[in-house]
This record gives structure tokens, sequence and C-alpha cells, in this order.
């Protein structure tokens, strides 16, 4: 692994004047790297970050292909990492104008790592930098404790998917708003409803008052209205104090478990804190990433082509250009691609900002013809990509911007999949060419983890019990087992797992039939059991 | 296999029996060998293409041993002090991966481990729809694809099923072999007479060396401190030796040195024999294969290489196969006679001479049918087989619909025979529920048949 030559910096410092000139914004500095592929090969599993801590599952052999997404959906390879400077990876013998397409993709991406919020929580910090450290703390931590180190990694990598990510988001954007006391808080959120018993519109008429009082006398508000509150109900004042056996619910299971373990807060148990808190952050680093992959592919693939094509040092590589960049965006004819799909629906959405689309109007108007005619030649398709590349994740683009139009433009459609008997042969076939299918389909397709909540009331000292949250999909069962077994350590008593499973039996006719049935996994002395609820 | 069963018929058969040459009969497929990758259609999602393969050209092969970070002994030593620590091993064997390089591609066979997390898992509901562009009405058939035997199509050691090309087993089935040996104690097999030297050599201490040397030799030595003590006369004969008096030479210290000895190593042949009938379909198929991969692989590590196998697959009629890729890949289809295989073995074995220079083993592989109720001729051949053999293993994989508690008709005329017990150093029979068995249970199940 080595830097670039000072030729091809001098290509890529170039490309930088020409991607601002066209508005995209992103940090002086960059790195770029040229890499071998036996360093591709050690730093895959290290989701490229070369300073990562080492893991003896990055050393065994893993099954990729398929079951790459699987394994390791938190870990989406990029050839740019989000770090400050920004760090690239090249091979090292790309003629000249590959590179300067290759360049325009990567400074997408850095703009897209720089300006989109969901990356808001990587802005501060240089992970390389902060992953050496973990990793330091790591070593340092083998040598006194050794393999139980990597017992303690495994079992919290088992639930670093459940990190409430959005939940951490959010309390980022609450920070700037001006936010309620905890009592008050208590006491609109969880007194009223669950303890005092009181009816929602009733909640609703207290929020009212509680807005009448605020206007008349800001600074002195919240007293007056809690002294109103403690006459009324006597038991308030004790109720907040023990509120958080109560109160509190946790999706981010890992934070919980970090905080509240009994296991972990013996002072024996202490190191391990840090081990989960390394864990937890790596997988937070890489959340905002797994969740814009669709939107971050489709910016940096629209500015490549947009800027390249524009390039005058191109010039005689228009053929060459053309071919990789249709083997990069063109749709597949079976098959979802990040590339393809990201970059037209940008297009798509460019153009509704230039023809003035994004509004009711339009979107109100149903006869086919006034749609197509509509044009209010607002010019603002700029204005709407750049807002999209600030606030979008896949889900909101998929959701927002998959409507019929687009989907007859590009003749998409929603692929099925069936046995033919006869010939033995599964088919695939065009199943439906509808807009709303097609975006139901694409939602289906996307990152999203299990939600995993702690059910307090069912939770003390000795037992942590865990609730599913059913959307529809089971988990994964020949994992539930063994992840139990690791939370078990971790929390170092009972651990339940309560979740839904489809039961699938067969009619006469063939006809298949889905039953759901509760159930509880118990992790007790390191067995698991299992019974219907 | 209609006029087979005609015969069959016309010799008397009991009903149940009757019922199960009908349901072989009834299924009317072919042996085929499965597609290779290539020819399959390949439905990527949003999560399986990235940069890297996009953009440096980098294929997403697997990294080879040699790379890893810790090597496979000390991984494998870790995986075994889970166990003491409570925990379950992570560690798998048995996967396959398929380095897209080049135009041959390869099994090839390391150890592989996941990461248990609380997943989504839509496979129940099979709602496998994704996308696609370009002409076609609803309903329209754009693509289609060979079936896979259980239309599941997972990665792994499913044989007959989709994953990989034509398949070199050879050096890769060798790791696997030593995988299975280290870490699960495969009981070496007895080698039976017949050795023969080859260009091999180990390390012993067995030359002599005066003066210096690994380790010293107190015999040896004690008799050269003698002999020259006698000639300088401070020993007399019939009277006592005062040891303080003798004097050693630096010269008459004997030691053993490290020295190269021509190794002994055995020949082996190893036949396999698989039931890839009709009644085979799915579950069975599958462990037996995987069983005989492990047993390959196995031999193949414990015999340096010098293990070679043939491969026999027979219905009503038995063949021999040139590879293992073909052996493991051929669907099942038609009816069931055990008998043909034993023969086909035993005029092999005749032919080429075989059992003068090697060790002879013969692993079966079957659901326990036959049509052939009484097994007459097959117990014959078995016979002449055993004075031959060093090993004959059975393996029943019994059909998930067959009565659990109830003997197939394999294992009905194999006891009725008696050779289980005259025999029993020669032949061995292991049953298998094939419906859910585990890794463990079908090294469990070699185990069985070798110890």
């Amino acid at each position: 692994m080595y830097l670039i030559d000072q030729h091809t910096k001098g290509i890529m410092e170039e490309c930088k004047l020409r991607a601002r000139d066209a508005g995209l914004t992103f940090d002086d500095e960059t790195l770029e790297y040229i890499v071998s592929n036996k360093d591709l090969i050690e730093l895959s599993p290290k989701a490229m970050i070369p300073t990562l801590y080492d893991y003896w599952v990055n050393d065994v052999e893993v099954l990729k292909g398929k079951g790459k997404y699987k394994l390791y959906p938190q870990n989406p390879y990029e050839t740019v990492i989000n770090s400050r400077p920004a760090i690239s990876f090249y091979n090292d013998n790309n003629p000249d104008w590959l590179n300067i397409m290759i360049f325009y993709h990567v400074l997408g991406h850095i703009d897209f790592f720089q300006n989109n919020i969901l990356f808001e929580k990587t802005w501060n910090d240089d992970f390389v930098g902060q992953a050496l450290a973990d990793k330091r703390l790591i070593e340092t931590l083998r040598r006194e404790h050794g393999r139980w180190v990597d017992y303690v990694i495994e079992f919290s990598r088992s639930i670093d998917n459940i990190t409430g990510y959005f939940g951490h988001l959010s309390m980022l954007k609450l920070a700037n708003c001006e936010e309620l006391s905890p009592q008050l808080n208590f006491y609109f959120d969880t007194f009223l409803h669950k303890i005092a018993g009181v009816h929602e519109h009733e909640i609703f008429k207290e929020i009212e008052r509680y807005n009448l009082v605020e206007e008349e006398n800001k600074e002195l508000a919240e007293s007056i209205f809690l002294k109103e509150v403690n006459t009324k109900y006597p038991e308030f004042e004790s109720k907040f104090k023990n509120r958080e056996t109560v109160n509190s619910h946790y999706d981010d299971l890992l934070e919980f478990i970090r905080e509240k373990s009994p296991f972990l807060n013996k002072e024996k148990n202490k190191w391990m804190k840090s081990l989960i808190t390394i864990v937890r952050n790596t997988s937070l680093y890489f959340a905002p990433q797994i969740r814009t992959k669709i939107v971050n592919e489709g910016w940096a693939s629209y500015w490549h082509d947009e800027l390249f094509r524009k390039d005058n040092r191109i010039n005689g590589h228009e053929a060459d250009y053309a071919k990789i960049n249709s083997g990069v965006t063109s749709i597949s004819r079976i098959g979802l691609n990040p590339y393809a799909i990201g970059m037209r629906l940008i297009q798509h959405v460019k153009d509704l900002g230039n023809k003035g689309r994004i509004n009711s109007t339009f979107q109100e108007i149903k006869d086919i013809n006034k749609r197509e005619d509509f044009n209010l030649y607002t010019g603002q398709g700029d204005n709407s990509i750049f807002e999209l590349r600030k606030n979008f994740s896949d889900f909101m683009l998929v959701n927002t911007y998959t409507d019929q139009d687009f989907v007859d433009e590009h003749n998409l459609f929603v692929v099925g999949k069936r046995m033919n008997e006869e010939k033995g042969v599964v088919e695939y076939y065009v199943k439906s060419r509808k807009a709303e299918e097609y975006k139901q389909m694409l939602i289906q397709s996307l990152y999203h983890p299990p939600k995993i909540e702690v059910d307090m009331e069912k939770t003390d000292e000795e037992t942590l019990y865990l609730v599913h949250k059913f959307e529809n999909r089971q988990l994964f069962k020949e994992y539930i087992p063994d992840t139990l077994l690791g939370i078990e350590y971790l929390w170092g008593g009972r651990v339940h797992l309560e979740t839904t499973e489809i039961v699938k039996s067969n009619t006469l006719d063939g006809e298949a039939t889905y039953k759901l049935i509760k159930v509880v996994y118990t992790a007790h002395y390191r067995k698991i059991t299992k019974e219907n609820i | 296999m209609k006029k087979t069963y005609k015969k069959i018929k016309s010799q008397g058969i009991s009903p149940e029996h009757e019922e199960l040459i009908k349901r072989e009969i009834n299924q009317s497929t072919v042996h085929k060998t499965f597609c290779a990758d290539s020819e399959k259609i390949k439905v990527g999602g949003f999560y399986e293409t990235n940069d890297i393969q996009v953009f440096l050209n980098f294929v997403q092969n697997s990294p080879s041993p040699v790379l890893s970070l810790q090597t496979l002994d000390d991984l494998l030593a870790r995986d075994k002090k889970r166990v003491d620590d409570g925990f379950p091993r992570r560690i798998r064997i048995g996967k396959y991966i398929k380095p897209g390089k080049g135009q041959k591609e390869q099994v090839v066979v390391v150890p592989s481990t996941t990461e248990p997390k609380f997943y989504h898992d839509d496979s129940i509901t099979e709602e496998e729809d994704t996308g696609g562009a370009g002409e076609g009405e609803e309903g329209e058939v754009i693509a289609e694809q060979q079936a896979d035997q259980e239309g599941e199509g997972s990665e792994g050691s499913g044989p007959g099923q989709g994953e990989g090309g034509n398949h070199e087993i050879g050096s890769d089935a060798f790791d696997l072999g030593k995988v299975l040996t280290e870490q699960f104690h495969l009981p070496n097999l007895k080698v039976k007479g017949k050795k023969r030297s080859f260009n091999k050599y180990i390390y012993d201490l067995t030359d002599r060396n005066r003066g210096f040397g690994q380790v010293l030799d107190k015999k040896e030595t004690l008799k050269r401190v003698v002999e020259t003590n006698i000639v300088l006369g401070n020993i007399e004969p019939n009277s006592n030796v005062d040891p303080e008096k003798l004097l050693i030479n630096p010269q008459d210290q004997i030691y053993r040195i490290l020295s190269k000895e021509k190794d002994f190593e055995s020949q082996a042949i190893v036949f396999f024999i698989r039931d890839y009938s009709g009644s085979m379909q799915g579950k069975p198929t599958e462990l037996v294969v995987t069983q005989h991969l492990f047993i390959y692989s196995w031999l193949m590590f414990q015999y340096k290489e010098n293990v070679s196998a043939r491969f026999i697959l027979h219905d009503t009629e038995a063949k021999e196969v040139p590879d293992f890729y073909t052996y493991y890949r051929s669907q099942v289809a038609g009816g069931t006679s055990v008998y043909p295989a034993y023969e086909l073995v035993n005029k092999i074995v005749e032919d080429e001479q075989l059992f003068r220079e090697n060790n002879i083993y013969v692993f079966h592989g079957t659901d326990g049918d036959d049509w052939e109720e009484n097994g007459e001729k097959a117990l014959t051949a078995l016979r002449k087989m055993l004075t031959y053999s060093n090993r004959t293993g059975i393996t029943i994989a019994k059909n998930p619909w067959s009565q659990p508690d109830k003997n197939t008709t394999v294992e009905n005329y194999l006891s009725r025979s008696g050779l289980l017990d005259e025999q029993k150093k020669l032949i061995r029979i292991h049953a298998i529920e094939s419906d859910g068995a585990t890794e463990q249970a079908i090294i469990e199940g070699i185990k069985k048949l070798i110890e």
C-alpha cells in the first residue's frame, strides 16, 4: 500500500477544482493509495479500515458470495473510507482517463459523506485514528486477559446491529431544540398515561394547560406547573424518583447491557465495558453507510457521469468510458443494481425539480397527458438533488420518488420466481409493472435489522427480558441460540427473548398457509430452551 | 427399470415392498449431472455490488489461508479451547468457496465461521421478488434455470445443488482431511500388511556418533569406557572395580544423532459406492455424499495422498464414474439393486489385481432400499468382497418417510446372513436418520464405520 505518484495526484487535484465548480463541497485534504489484491484481501474483513482491531473471525476464511450480506451487513466495501482526511484506494495500472472517472466517483462519495446528515456523527472525528487507538487498547487488554477479550468482542458483535442508530441520530438534532425537563417528560409521556390512567384527550388538555402557563411566565412555568401537579397527584414525586425501573424503553441493547449488566458492573469485569464501547462505536460508524448505499452510489455515479463527460482531458476516450460506465450503471435485466437505480432516481428528481414538479399541484394531476406536459420551467433541478444529498437515506429516496413515471420511463418491473414442476425449472417472470409494488419490493430488499427491545417490567438484577418487535418477518432461527448464549454471558444471568415464529403448512390443495406462534427462548446456565406462549 | 420390476414381481414380493418399488418407478426422472455455476442466472441485490468490484476489478475470491493472520493450527487450537470455556465451537468445515479466476473453478474446502446475530429471515414466506427492467408483459417468463433438488439452492455442502462448477477436489480435500483428523480425532485406520517403501524419509535418533551428539547413549558409552580401561589396565579380571579410578576419554562418549531413514507407507484404494436411485431424493443423498467427501478427504490426509479412489454409482445397474465431481453431482433417479455395485467392485479388483498391493476399503451409502428383498446376490458378492477388503462400511441414510423403528431391507438381509457377527472386523453398518443429520452426526457415523 503506497501513495499515488505526483502525476496522478495532479489529476486528482484538477478533478477537485472542477467538482467544486459544479457545487460539490468537501475538505481540501484527501489521501489516495495504490493497493494490491493482497492488501484488499486483508482490508476487506476490516471494512477497508487499515487500523481496525484484529479479531479472529477476520482470520478465518469466511464464506463469501451470497452469504456475505448476511454475515457482514454493516460493512459495505467502498473504495473510499469516511475518514479525515478521506482515504481512497486504487489499482496501480489504471490509465489516466480511467482515473479521472474514478476520481470523480470518489469525490462524489466524499461529498456525500461530508454533507449527508446521516453521517453527522462521523464529522468531528477521524475514524482511522480512533480505530488505531482502539486497536492498541484491545492489544493491551489481550495481554492481560487473553482469549476472554475475544469472547467479549464476539458477544458484543453478536448484537452490534441492535444499536439504536436512529435514536442516536435524533438525539443529536433534539439537542438544538428546547427540551423539557425530565420531570415534565415523565409526567406527559408516562405518568399520565400509565400510572394515573388518564384518557388521551385529557393528556392533550394538560399539554395545552402547560403551554398556557408557559406563555404567561416562561421562567417560572415549570415550577408553577409542577406544584399543581404535586397537589393533584401526591404520588408523582416518588413515582418520578423510581421511574427508571418502570419507564425507559431501550432500543439500544448493546448500550443497555454496557450500562446495566450486573456482571459488567462488577469491579473485576469493568474492563469489558471498553470493549463493548469499541464494538458499538465501530458499528455506529458504519450504520449510515449501509443505510445510504443506493443514494450514495447513485450520487457518486451521477457526478462521475456529469463531470466526466464535460472534462476535456478525456478527449479520445469517450468510447472506452461509455463501455465502462454502462457496465457500472446499466439496469440489470434481473436483479438490483444500486448504481443504476440510485443514479436514475437522482436524475429523475433533477428532472422533477427542473420542471417544478415537486409540489402538490403536480402530484394531484391524474390526467396522463397533463402530467407529461406539466412544466413550470423553474430550473430548480440542482437544488432538488443537493437537498436530497443532504437529507435523504435509501428508504426516503425509494419511498418518496419511486413513482409510476419513473417505473415506466425505465421499463422497470418486479421479477417473481416460481417453480415449473413439469419442466423442472425455476422460472423468473414479470410479476408486476405497478409502481407501488415495485416500490414495496425495493423497500423489502433494503437493510433493516430486527428491532429488539428490553422489557423493563420483566427485567431485574437476575433476568434480562428481550422482546422482538414482529414486523411480519421472523428471526433467523439458527442463530438465535448462539446469540443468546453471548448475551447471557454479558448479562451474567438468565436471558429471555420473546419472538414470533412463522410456521408454514400446506393445505390439501397445495396452498401454503402460515401460522404465527409466539415463543420465548431462554438462556440459563448456557442451556437454551424454547417455549410457546 | 420396468423390466427388472416385472422380473422381481414374478418372483413374488410383499405388498409393502412393492410400494417402495412403485414409489421409485413413479418418480420417472433421469440421472443427470447438475449444471455448472457459470450456466446459472445470478440475481444480485443492492448489497452485492460495491466500488471495489466495480472499479478495482477485484474478484471476491477466498483469501488463502496463507494470508490469514493466525495459522490454521492456532485457530483450531483456539476453537478447541472454547469447549473448555463452556461455549460452542464456531469453526465449521465442509464449506465451498469458488475462486472465479481462470477457466477452471475449484472447490476450496476451508474452515469457515459465521457470526450469529439477530437477522430477519424471509425464506419461509418465500418473498424472493427482485427487480428487473426491459421488455415483457406481466406474467411473461423472462428466464428459467435448472431447479435444485431441494429447491433451496443454499450455499454449503448440499450435493447435486447449484454451487460450483467443475471441481477439483484433490489438494483441498487434503486440507479438509487435516482439519478432520485434528479437530475430530478420527481414529486412525489400521494399516494391514503389504507395506511398500517410497522415496520418503523420516528423521529419527538412530545413528551413533562418538564425542558429540544429541542424546547420550549410556549403555554404549559405558561399554566403551570399560573397553578403554581394560586396555589401560584399570580393570583387573576377577576383582572389584572401583569406578572412581576409571578414566573417561571424551571419544568414548557415544551419542545418538538425528538421521535420515527411509519411511514406509501404505497404498490404499477406496471404493465409494453411492446409491443414486430415486428413493435417495434429497436428504439421504446429501448425507451420503457429504460423508463420502469427508472420508475421502480424511484418507487423503492420513495416507499422504497415497490413496486412490474409485467411484461407483448404482440404481438397478452399476457404473463406474471417473471423478468425484460426477460422483458427487449425479442426480438421483431409477430403481434400486445393491448387488450390481458389489459385483462391479469385485470385478474391478479381480481384473486389475488390486488386492495384491493395496489396502482396499469399500464405503457404501444407501437408504437401505433394495428391490431384491432377500438380497441373495448381494450377499454372495459381499462375502467375496470381504475376502480381500480391509473394511467395508455401509451407511444407511434413512429416508424421512421410512418408519424409524423398522429396519430397512438391506439391514434385514445383512443381519439375517450373520455376516455382521462372523466378520465383525471387516464389515460395519451404521444407520442414521437423514433428516436433520448434523455434521457432527455424520462424523460420528464415520467413526462407527472405521473404529
